[in-house]
């Protein structure tokens, strides 16, 4: 998030698109509420009428998949009547004048052709948007889970930027992270691009300050691969051995038995886990970890606040903290790390070697954590990025995208949308919350389907349909909702039987290698009661 | 502007009310239905003080300060009316306080200790509902109900759920969901910051039960391991056993609030299942293994692999769950001891 959500209270104006924030974020879902009942507005862009839809000032129910054509639309909008912050454009921002080309090619009559939203709807976000600021942009996955998930992301920034709504409190563009500590994963280069702190492992600077740092003679000097590649590379024997700590990929990734094919396939599988999982099956050594509440760490947020994360209760068992884990293959390997403690390691490493976390040590964050970039002691963290339109390279920079169908759209054979996502009692594959007793809210997984299409089927809610796609398919029972527009089916992830991922399209952004969760054709059929038949 | 409690001049600022100017300067009033932050209702009256000039008790949770304004917290007709209140309070409330789940954690109890009121001076009509355990997250027992409302108001103002309001009137008076349906039943999602809310033991944790007394348990303030707003929780421990989790009050970024998985999807940790020694493939089985003989074979087979095929013939995947300090460890041994910038997570997804 470019700002935090303490700045919720003050926004005058959200615009939520792909984001079910009262499910996935929920506390963050009561900051924006609080906002709306003192008079901010709130518009919703999803295609399904999911619990903000209700709240939104003006709902605009976009076809799955067609956010770019929308945005590029609302922005011709605002460049052609020019509602834009022309001094934020002038002064603060480069390569206006090709978006601004690209935007042209998309007047609001192609946006709403393609995007299903009606030329006087997206005229009235437009003006919105151009008259109430400061506005908050969120976004989850709803932006990021498609084949066109990075310039997804560009268009939402191209739509701050022009509405000057950025490096300035209740404004930026704010995706709020679905996993605990995703932001601090990636703060922590476990990227195959970067160093901790996002230094880059092909600047040679910064190979330098790390073989120094770490003791090591050389470096490696090229990307890695990114997790997809890794899992695909499995299947052809050019990775032999895959080390695979706390995921659960046999049951996250898009296309089950694709997945099971690739992790069988692994000469030598290591998972490192908390409990035996669906991927721990294919596994030749299994770790036991400690888990959360069994070690002292810290986790980092959607907002870039690093917290303390505190042991409470030993381990069970044999079960090590990872980092001992990891500390103890590198001596058997040759090499001996000091750091013998989450502390020692955040402390004598991390913030030593991250410039943006120079001043995070922790004896800072003992109470409330503190938000990088935050480089020295004496630094108060930061709340929100790019003040006074100050951006990483100088200006912000208009990138002109194209909008792109899914890679995968319905057709004769498999009539319905699937589109896929988290529900509110459960947390992904539920070895967790399945564990706590929340199944006692959400027993199993349902293929939410519209009235009209349920009618047509002759379905009703709680009866048993098959959903298949080309790669699989899966019996689950129907949920009849208004939330789901004709022509959709709406999954989660969260059971194994039932599973959406029997069904996804394992297709992917060519440059995030993000899969397009959020986007196949499937079909659905009534299964016949056995028991009337 | 300036006013004097208990006799010490206070700064104060336009639009603060007694309260909070009092208890900025270390003065004592008890409150039952006042929640920081939100417009105060006036209900429950404990907190009442004396201000000079005014005929009457002023409610200092609502009362604005105003310069000049002379207030005092603790006279005796101050206290009597506490305990007026109070009594009236216990005399419709069950003394069931020796198995009560809120006991040393209930304002109600406090009050009653220390004003000195021990439920004799009136007996009045008692409540009989049945006490709700059809869920296993929260206990509802209205018969401890005091109706100070913060339920209703943290569920509508705060949480903006709308599951709970006050039915009937009176005596009857109830909070309830529409038509009075089990929570499960309702809109209710299950946050549980009604029972956070809750001053005495109307509402309380299932899970808890039977677990602990507050005064056995230590706090210790953690991270959330759920989504990405990092949720700061107060873990209620005795032992190394959680008995609940509450919201650190004012904490960023949750300011007080939590959602269901956060307050209740903890007990993960103590299951069955986990995993507790390192397991070795043998035979399309896995057997127990030493951890010396787990992390030598990994070290081995990574030998082996780089001496035979390079570096980046290994990868792996870090977590994007577990504590920074560990992905920070991972990329370090896959580059600066593997060699490869194989390493990766579910940053994308």
């Amino acid at each position: 998030m470019t700002n935090s959500f303490g700045e919720f209270a003050d926004a005058k104006m959200f615009l939520c698109i792909g984001t079910n924030m009262t499910e996935a974020h929920p506390v963050a879902a009561t900051f924006l509420k609080n906002a709306l009942r003192k008079g901010a507005k709130l518009i919703v862009v999803d295609p399904r009428k999911q619990p903000l839809a209700k709240l939104a000032d003006i709902y605009c129910q976009i076809k799955v998949g067609s956010d770019i054509a929308f945005l590029n639309g609302l922005m011709n909008i605002i460049i052609n009547e020019g509602l834009y912050d022309k001094d934020f454009v002038e002064n603060r921002c480069d390569n206006f004048e090709a978006f601004k080309a690209k935007i042209m090619e998309y007047p609001p009559e192609r946006a709403a052709e393609i995007s299903g939203v009606d030329v006087e709807t997206i005229r009235k976000v437009a003006h919105m948007l151009a008259t109430i600021k400061p506005a908050m942009l969120c976004y989850t996955l709803g932006i990021t889970e498609h084949t066109t998930g990075k310039d997804n992301v560009m268009s939402t920034a191209n739509l701050q930027l022009l509405l000057g709504n950025m490096g300035k409190p209740s404004a930026g563009v704010n995706p709020l992270r679905g996993q605990n500590n995703v932001q601090g994963a990636c703060d922590m280069g476990a990227l195959p691009n970067v160093f901790p702190g996002y230094q880059k492992v092909i600047d040679p600077a910064a190979r330098e300050k790390f073989e120094k740092a770490w003791n090591v003679r050389k470096l490696p000097e090229n990307n890695g691969m990114m997790m997809p590649q890794m899992m695909e590379s499995l299947a052809d024997k050019k990775i032999r051995a895959f080390y695979v700590f706390g995921e659960n990929l046999a049951s996250t990734e898009p296309d089950i038995r694709k997945v099971e094919h690739e992790l069988s396939s692994a000469e030598f599988l290591i998972c490192q886990d908390i409990f035996p999982t669906e991927t721990t099956r294919f596994a030749h050594v299994i770790l036991p970890a400690a888990s959360w509440c069994e070690d002292d760490g810290t986790f980092t947020n959607s907002e870039r606040r690093v917290n303390r994360v505190r042991k409470v209760k030993n381990p069970p068992g044999n079960a090590k903290p990872n980092w001992w884990i990891f500390k103890e293959i590198a001596r058997r390997m040759g090499q001996d790390w000091t750091s013998n403690s989450g502390p020692e390691i955040w402390d004598n490493e991390v913030s030593a070697l991250a410039p943006a976390l120079g001043g995070i040590k922790y004896d800072r964050i003992e109470n409330d954590g503190l938000q990088w970039p935050c480089p020295n002691t004496d630094h108060p963290g930061t709340a929100f990025l790019h003040r006074d339109g100050v951006f990483t390279h100088g200006k912000g920079i208009f990138n002109p995208v194209d909008w792109k169908a899914p890679a995968e759209v319905a057709d004769k054979e498999y009539p319905f949308v699937l589109s896929t996502g988290r529900r509110l009692y459960q947390y992904h594959t539920r070895t967790q919350t399945g564990r706590s007793g929340l199944n006692f809210l959400m027993p199993e997984e349902t293929a939410d389907i519209s009235v009209v299409d349920a009618e047509n089927l002759g379905i009703k809610s709680d009866e048993l349909v098959k959903v298949r796609s080309r790669r699989g398919e899966v019996e689950v029972r129907a949920r009849v909702t208004a939330e789901v527009p004709a022509g959709m089916v709406w999954m989660s992830f969260h059971f194994r039987e039932g599973s959406a991922n029997w069904l996804t399209n394992a297709v992917y952004d060519p440059a995030t290698l993000t899969a397009e969760y959020k986007a196949c054709a499937v079909t659905v059929e009534k299964i016949q009661d056995t028991a009337t038949a | 502007m300036k006013i004097t409690i208990n006799g010490k001049v206070c700064e104060a600022t336009e639009g603060q009310t007694v309260l909070e100017v009092a208890r900025a300067n270390g003065f004592y009033i008890p409150t039952l239905c006042y929640l920081s932050g939100l417009t105060p209702t006036g209900a429950c009256r404990i907190c009442v003080v004396e201000v000079e000039g005014m005929r009457n008790l002023v409610a200092s949770c609502s009362a604005p300060a105003t310069e000049g304004m002379v207030v005092r917290t603790d006279t005796e007709r101050v206290l009597a009316a506490r305990r007026f209140i109070v009594e009236l309070l216990v005399s419709c409330h069950p003394l069931d306080c020796m198995t009560c789940e809120k006991t040393g954690d209930c304002t109600l109890q406090n009050l009653a200790y220390e004003l000195g009121v021990t439920g004799s001076a009136m007996v009045g009509e008692k409540y009989d509902y049945p006490v709700d355990y059809s869920n296993p997250f929260i206990v509802r027992d209205y018969n401890k109900c005091i109706l100070c409302l913060k339920c209703v108001r943290v569920c509508n103002e705060i949480q903006g759920i709308e599951a709970i309001k006050t039915i009937q009137r009176g005596f009857d008076t109830k909070v309830a969901t529409a038509y009075d349906t089990p929570l499960q039943e309702s809109n209710c999602v299950f946050c549980g910051q009604c029972v956070q809310a809750c001053p005495v033991g109307a509402l309380t944790e299932r899970k808890a039960k039977g677990l602990g007394r507050a005064w056995e348990m230590r706090k210790v303030r953690t991270t959330c391991p759920y989504c990405g707003v990092g949720c700061q929780l107060e873990l209620h421990l005795k032992g190394e056993q959680i008995v609940k989790v509450t919201a650190v009050e004012d904490g960023a970024p949750n300011k007080g609030r939590l959602c269901v998985k956060g307050r209740f999807g903890y007990d993960f940790i103590y299951s069955e299942d986990r995993l507790t020694t390192p397991l070795i493939r043998e035979n399309g089985s896995f057997r127990e293994a030493s951890w010396d003989e787990a992390l030598d074979l990994v070290a081995d087979k990574f030998k082996q692999i780089i001496s035979e095929s390079g570096p980046d013939a290994i990868a792996g995947v870090s977590c994007a769950r577990s504590i920074n300090e560990d992905s920070y460890q991972m990329q370090k041994l896959f580059r600066a001891v593997i060699g490869t910038n194989n390493i990766d997570h579910c940053a994308r997804t």
